[in-house]
């Protein structure tokens, strides 16, 4: 990457942040021109991702497999803040932005415009989640973390109603309280090794004085905890399917990204802090990792069976993904890494368009709360009830509405529950085939399998249980009105994951190289030491 | 110094944690005020304590030893750490006057227990 082409590494956050900047000068009657404003930008941010993507990949770099470091203010490694684009950085801003481009077209059906400020708000996340995806600073983060988590409270907030406000009030003060862990854990890491460049950081730990050793594993943990809360680890995630649950629905899948972030985050400085290189430190808090992970697993899956609302049982689908990951990292190893980042993807992307596709269906069998968001019981009277209220709807009746719903349905159940052929449960059987792959299959690797397998169970009863009741129960009113806008991105999503099936070797061959250079830093770590500020010669 | 320091830390922490496990949402609100006085206090203090020590640098390469200076860097996360919580701080207090106005109550849950 050389030239103007360099740019594009800030420009997943400089062009949200322009686009909701330019937002705030128009008022809320200039609705079209801001819906078009939004809709390209994040396009934009798609089409940047996907550059940088392949400015990552063998294909576009040349063979040389080396991460690419933009110098904030053109300042030099340790002293300025870096931000680093490699192959996982890419990844998960692809993921992130293609989630952003969907909600966003979702929202355009009518979610926009249940409240002031939805667009540059929205922008203003995604600003949030691709900085945190690309800094390389630890203080940096924090920030991006704060920008992404006060555009997500105007967000859940967004549409208010009793239900919303009270479950942003949790969100928000559990979110402070983990942005004061944060700060805490930074502040001991800084004391102890005395920078907060995360390369700077990986090649000091090793060297850390054995009497530091302790404050530095302390400042690690509380770091930990404060990322752990967002990715909806047993204990730390009571708050999650509600707040989820009570977020519209395009803004509720877009979250299914938010808690990713924190498991990026995990992903990202246990393999640079952690690694095998760092001496006395390596594998710290691994175990406490697999046993939360676990946790979390047996956590969600049981919210899942117990669930009786639809938003409720992709709130706790959530965690069993967090849990999953976790679980794996705990575990670690080099393929098995690369099937998690795998399950990353797709499973994103199938809870996304779950929470999409959630509302149309429940409209389907429910018309009265269709205003308000708030999804009533779903198991109510087995097999009759819900349906039975429902009054006559005027609106244009297309014809299939539910054939194209129960589709979108029954792919998004195939793909949360895993079973073939689509990606879900490629990625289920590549972590399950890693982890009896590992030399020595212990314990934890059986627990795990199991896990795995009974969330897919629970997950398949569920969904099979949900779309008997609201959509393939038989009614005697006419289905009511699905609008294009709305199928779109759903379908979007779902071909994204189609897609993920059908070239899978290519992705697996990509995440593996992620995995590879994710358990060996030292090309990260010299790219971010040896990146040459702009207006010398380049190497 | 350290002593009085440490304390200072150790009372806004611990009234804040009480404050923050209260029912009232304005208690909670206040309660991570203290926190987050407590955590700006600690930042501080992970870049050494030094009294009669600027944090910056004067022009006179004479003067360029670093040793006679504080470490500038936790004072900067400082700044941007007040700046940040005050902001959240503001916004959470508008979502509580919202929550009391909708549910009628300053119960955390939107519902009094007792009641």
């Amino acid at each position: 990457m050389t030239g103007w082409l360099h740019h594009l590494i800030i420009t997943p956050i400089l062009l949200p942040l322009l686009a909701s900047a330019l937002m705030l000068a128009f008022d809320e009657r200039r609705r079209v021109l801001k819906r078009w404003l939004s809709l390209i930008a994040s396009a934009l941010l798609i089409a940047n991702a996907a550059a940088l993507l392949w400015f990552t990949s063998d294909a576009g770099n040349a063979g040389t497999d080396s991460p690419h470091v933009y110098l904030l203010g053109n300042w030099a490694a340790p002293f300025g803040i870096v931000l680093v684009v490699d192959r996982l950085s890419a990844t998960m801003l692809l993921l992130a932005n293609v989630l952003g481009f969907t909600s966003l077209f979702y929202a355009l059906a009518r979610w926009d415009r249940s409240g002031p400020r939805f667009h540059a708000l929205f922008l203003l996340l995604l600003m949030g989640v691709n900085g945190a995806f690309l800094t390389g600073d630890i203080f940096n983060l924090f920030v991006f973390f704060e920008v992404l988590l006060a555009a997500s409270y105007g967000l859940i907030l967004h549409g208010a109603g009793t239900e919303r406000t009270s479950a942003s009030l949790h969100y928000i003060t559990i979110n402070i309280a983990a942005s004061l862990l944060f700060l805490i854990g930074v502040a001991l890491i800084y004391s102890v090794t005395g920078t907060l460049n995360m390369a700077d950081l990986a090649t000091r730990v090793a060297r850390t004085d054995p009497s530091d050793i302790a404050l530095l594993e302390a400042g690690a943990a509380i770091l930990g905890v404060a990322f752990l809360v967002k990715a909806g680890v047993w204990p730390l995630s009571f708050w999650l399917p509600r707040t989820y649950a009570a977020a519209a629905p395009p803004v509720a899948a877009l979250f299914a990204i938010m808690t990713k972030v924190g498991v990026y985050v995990i992903l990202r400085l246990s393999f640079l802090l952690f690694g095998e290189a760092s001496g006395d430190v390596a594998g710290f808090a691994n175990d406490g990792l697999l046993y939360g992970g676990l946790a979390t697993m047996t956590f969600g899956v049981i919210g899942i069976l117990s669930a009786r609302q639809l938003t409720r049982v992709a709130g706790h689908y959530v965690l069993v993904s967090s849990g999953t990951l976790l679980a794996g990292l705990g575990i670690g190893g080099q393929p098995l890494i690369a099937a998690l980042l795998f399950y990353l993807v797709s499973s994103t992307l199938a809870i996304s368009a779950l929470y999409l596709i959630i509302e149309p269906v429940e409209r389907n069998a429910d018309e009265d709360d269709m205003i308000e968001g708030i999804a009533e019981p779903v198991f109510d009277d087995e097999y009759v009830g819900a349906i039975e209220e429902e009054e006559d709807e005027t609106g244009v009746v297309i014809p299939g509405t539910i054939a194209i719903l129960g589709g979108g349905f029954i792919f998004c159940a195939l793909l949360l529950a895993g079973l073939p052929p689509l990606s879900g449960f490629i990625a289920k059987f590549a972590i399950i085939d890693a982890l009896l792959r590992a030399g020595g299959v212990g314990p934890m690797n059986w627990t795990l399998i199991g896990l795995i397998i009974v969330s897919g169970l629970a997950t398949m009863i569920v969904m099979t249980r949900a779309g008997i009741d609201l959509l393939w129960t038989p009614g005697e009113d006419a289905p009511s009105r699905l609008s294009l806008v709305e199928v779109a991105p759903i379908a979007l999503l779902l071909a994204v994951c189609l897609a993920l099936m059908l070239w899978a070797g290519p992705v697996m061959a990509y995440l593996e190289a992620t995995s590879a250079a994710l358990h060996d830093p030292a090309g990260y770590l010299s790219a971010v030491a040896g990146a040459p500020p702009a207006g010398n010669a380049q190497p | 110094m350290e002593i009085l320091l440490s304390l200072a830390i150790g009372v806004l922490t611990a009234s804040g944690l009480w404050l923050l496990f209260r029912p009232r949402t304005f208690q909670v609100i206040l309660g991570l005020s203290l926190l987050s006085y407590a955590v700006n206090l600690f930042i501080v203090a992970a870049g050494r304590l030094r009294s009669d020590a600027p944090p910056i640098i004067g022009k006179d390469p004479a003067s360029a030893d670093p040793a006679l200076y504080a470490d500038p860097l936790p004072q900067a996360l400082v700044l941007t750490a007040i700046v940040i919580s005050f902001a959240t701080t503001a916004l959470l207090l508008v979502v509580l006057l919202a929550s009391r106005g909708l549910t009628g109550t300053d119960h955390v849950d939107g519902e009094d227990g007792e009641a």
